[in-house]
């Protein structure tokens, strides 16, 4: 049975926005369309920046990537603010409710304490890495070019911001404050942390936005997020230590969902042109190098005697990743 | 080894404290200079960004929970506005004019607030200020979305609303708003949290955003109304912020004194000179009113934001200067505007109208020593003449204020019968003003002022019109052309509400809705 309302039925002057209809005709479009495309003025300024006073406010010479048109560079989960904020409050629900239990429960003091240690030594820490990854994507959103990509690239930033604070949760729960404190010390002092220290510093600096996206959201996290997230969560449930695994459910999740995002902008560019996929290729080259770096006293002190040959197939895996994106690497 | 875990609660406050301090650090493989690189040409001195009071202590978890909370509801109602036909509740079409202008005006300049947001949150060295300006950052291209969203609706049924990015650009007094937005993102970031999170957010919201969304709440508007009572926390925020930020540069270093005030001299004046938009939009778009551009000033300017300089009297923070001016200005340029707008009602993609008299009636009482003195006899005789069949629209473009932008309608603060003007010499050139408030912008920065884009300037130049156009064919009309170039739809968008598209639109299916014939 079908039950049938009716309503006064009235005929649409138009279905959307010019701007809108000018790239799909003029149909119902949907929440992402109205919400970014063309939305970032393009045309006309009035000032120069007193901050760099060569360019305009918003202005496509602030990378060395070109694209016909930047809206190319759109997002595969069409998050606008409103779908990106519920999908994540339920994610926040999920890690919540694990905190909750764990906390309540004592649960970590069921971990062993060899891999509680871990923990603290590899995942706390990484709470700075997060920043400067939070810093990377908050100068895209600010100085990149086309809402299709800073849009997400703020989502991105707070999502770091985010991490950055489940890992202090974890310190917390696992050894109180102090760990935060030994964290940064150890992220300020100990030599296993400091290849990682320059390579986020020097990251800090690059004033290229697409080199930046290249360098943070493709490099460091293709490479460090399956080592972690991936590799090193399966040895913590392996070995008893399910609780740190359910404490670090977001971050799996996150990089797989982020990760198609990130693939999707940088197939996109690189198909655009020679010139934009001889950059980018560079640039995973270039950076490449120090991320592996940087992360190979990480995994000795994560996987002993097997972090070679986890770290070369985190490496063959990421390289497959590019050579399927299109990237000569 | 010794792994008990710290058995002590931690409070909420410590445990915020431990969420973002100490997320940060000092670097040293690259020099703090070149991290954050637009920390202090400015000339503003912070000592100890830790000193920063966190205004609210959100973590990215609990944000999330709220704001999804507030969108569930929100496109919720959204929807069944538009699958009802909610833009037939509203009391009158000429309402719709006022939202037009809210479209075109102000959603746009909440997407440039968001990427400014964003630049101030990767330029302050500090994490407390960098987290709640992203934060900010994050709730602006919230409101530009759910404005888009909320009006996509009306865009559907009725004119005006349809280019309105590409209007921004282009159109002669979308340039007022724009033009304020680029000119504090192309500031540093110190001026921008004075230009836009303490005079715009914190002194001027309650004149800006209040009247629009009080106005939807008056008129019928449930899909505007919904957006403003769900922007209405996020917007309280952004007023701590504001606050905060000036204390804390105030606090910081005694010299930081002369420049703040330079800043809150001018954005109040030029945020001030933008209002004069939202006063006429009282005045005279709001089939029902909500209360006059006067009576707003006078409690949300004068009595509120007395109170706040009483407050940071303490730091040796001075009342803007130019509040003598505005205590004149409140009788007039609501009427002012409204007239320029009813005269350039061609060349404007709203429709434009004279008041009933009973509404001239409201306008005497509520302007009591200004309006039958100054303006109602025009009002007047233009609404006989409209109804003899000569509605006046004038065909000549206006002189442009330099700073504000706004066309020359400003009367002299002691002789409302003689438009003001003020002149300026720079590098062997001349610049007019509106005002002593934006003569002393000017003079003050003109390397900054003489690159504006003045649209009246742009369209004698002949940068107006659409690529190919030949101004020498015989029978050009310009201001055709600088239409077509707006993407203004001559006859649809523009003119009179009398005999308008929308008038008959909406009495069309308002009659579908509430007769059976």
């Amino acid at each position: 049975m079908q039950i049938d309302l009716r309503t006064v039925s009235i005929k649409p002057v138009r279905q959307t926005f010019d701007h809108i209809a000018r790239r799909f005709g003029d149909k119902p479009a949907s929440r992402y369309q109205e919400g970014t495309y063309d939305l970032q003025q393009t045309d006309i300024f009035h000032y120069r920046p007193l901050w760099e006073p060569e360019l305009q406010l918003f202005d496509v010479r602030r990378t060395k990537v070109q694209m016909k048109d930047w809206y190319a560079l759109k997002d595969p989960r069409q998050f606008y603010y409103g779908s990106y904020t519920i999908a994540r409050a339920r994610q926040q629900e999920a890690a919540e409710s694990s905190f909750e239990m764990i906390e309540e429960r004592g649960l970590a003091e069921l971990i062993p304490a060899e891999l509680k240690q871990t923990a603290l030594d590899i995942l706390v820490p990484m709470r700075h890495v997060e920043w400067g990854g939070n810093m990377g994507n908050s100068f895209i959103s600010a100085y990149g070019y086309g809402t299709a990509i800073t849009q997400p690239c703020l989502y991105h930033a707070m999502d770091h911001l985010a991490v950055a604070q489940y890992l202090t949760h974890i310190g917390l729960v696992l050894d109180g404050p102090e760990a935060l404190d030994n964290a940064k010390d150890a992220w300020m002092k100990d030599a296993l942390w400091q290849p990682m220290r320059r390579h986020v510093e020097n990251v800090l600096v690059v004033q290229d936005w697409f080199e930046i996206f290249t360098a943070q959201n493709l490099v460091l996290e293709g490479l460090s997020y399956p080592l972690f997230y991936d590799y090193l969560d399966a040895d913590f449930s392996a070995n008893g230590g399910t609780v740190i695994s359910m404490m670090t459910r977001f971050m799996a999740e996150w990089a797989a969902e982020t990760a198609k995002w990130v693939d999707a902008q940088v197939k996109v560019a690189a198909a655009e042109s020679a010139e934009n996929k001889a950059l980018i290729s560079d640039w995973v080259k270039q950076y490449r190098t120090p991320v592996l770096e940087a992360l190979a006293p990480l995994a000795k002190r994560a996987f002993g005697d097997k972090a070679e040959s986890v770290l070369t197939e985190v490496t063959d895996q990421f390289n497959a990743r590019c050579a399927k994106l299109g990237l000569a690497i | 080894m010794d792994m008990q875990t710290n058995k002590k609660k931690l409070g909420l406050k410590e445990k915020y404290a431990h969420m973002t301090r100490g997320l940060d650090w000092e670097t040293s493989y690259q020099s703090m200079d070149k991290v954050f690189p637009q920390a202090t040409f400015e000339g503003i001195k912070i000592h100890d960004w830790d000193k920063w009071e966190d205004p609210f202590r959100l973590t990215m978890d609990s944000y999330w929970k709220y704001q999804a909370e507030k969108e569930r509801k929100l496109y919720a109602v959204l929807d069944a506005f538009a699958q009802n036909n909610g833009h037939l509740g509203i009391t009158d079409a000429r309402y719709i004019n006022a939202i037009k202008l809210f479209l075109t005006g102000i959603s746009p300049l909440e997407y440039v607030a968001h990427r400014g947001f964003a630049a101030a949150g990767r330029n302050f060295p500090g994490v407390g200020p960098r987290v709640a300006c992203l934060m900010q950052s994050l709730d602006e291209v919230r409101h530009a979305q759910t404005q888009i969203h909320a009006l996509s609706n009306y865009n559907k049924h009725y004119d005006g609303f349809h280019d309105f990015k590409h209007m921004l650009e282009r159109v002669w007094y979308l340039s007022v708003p724009k033009s304020f937005f680029d000119d504090a993102f192309s500031s540093g970031p110190f001026e921008w949290m004075i230009a836009i999170g303490f005079s715009f957010e914190y002194v001027l919201t309650n004149l800006l955003f209040v009247p629009f969304m009080s106005g939807a709440a008056y008129n019928g508007d449930m899909a505007t109304v919904t957006f403003g009572f769900s922007a209405q926390s996020d917007e309280a925020r952004h007023m701590t912020l504001g606050l905060e930020c000036i204390k804390f540069m105030l606090e910081q270093d005694p010299d930081n004194l002369p420049i703040v005030q330079k800043w809150i001299d001018k954005w109040a004046w030029r945020g001030i000179r933008v209002l004069t938009l939202v006063g006429m939009m009282m005045d005279y778009m709001l089939p029902k009113r909500v209360m006059s551009w006067k009576e707003a000033w006078e409690i949300y300017f004068e009595q509120n934001g007395g109170a706040l300089f009483g407050d940071l009297a303490r730091y040796g923070v001075k009342v803007p200067e130019c509040i003598t001016q505005c205590t004149i200005d409140k009788e007039h340029i609501s009427h002012q505007a409204w007239a320029t707008f009813y005269q350039y009602g061609g060349a404007a993609a709203f429709h434009t109208w004279m008041p009933t008299d009973d509404e001239m009636d409201w306008l005497s009482a509520k302007y009591p020593t200004s309006f039958d003195k100054y303006y109602r006899a025009r009002f007047t005789y233009w609404r006989d003449e409209a109804a003899k069949g000569n509605r006046f629209y004038t065909n000549t473009l206006p002189m442009l204020c330099q700073v504000c932008q706004i066309p020359m309608l400003f009367t002299e603060p002691d002789d409302p019968g003689q438009i003001c003007y003020r002149e300026s010499d720079y590098e062997g050139e001349k610049y007019h003003t509106c005002s002593d408030g934006c003569k002393k912008i000017f003079d003050d920065e003109p390397q900054k002022y003489i690159q504006a884009w003045l649209p009246v300037h742009q369209i004698y130049q002949g940068n107006c019109f659409p690529e190919g156009t030949d101004p020498t064919v015989e029978g050009f009309n310009p201001l055709a052309k600088v239409l077509e170039w707006y993407h203004l739809e001559h006859g649809k968008d523009n003119l009179d509400f009398e005999g308008s598209r929308d008038q008959k639109n909406f009495d069309t299916w308002r009659g579908l809705a509430t007769k059976n014939t």
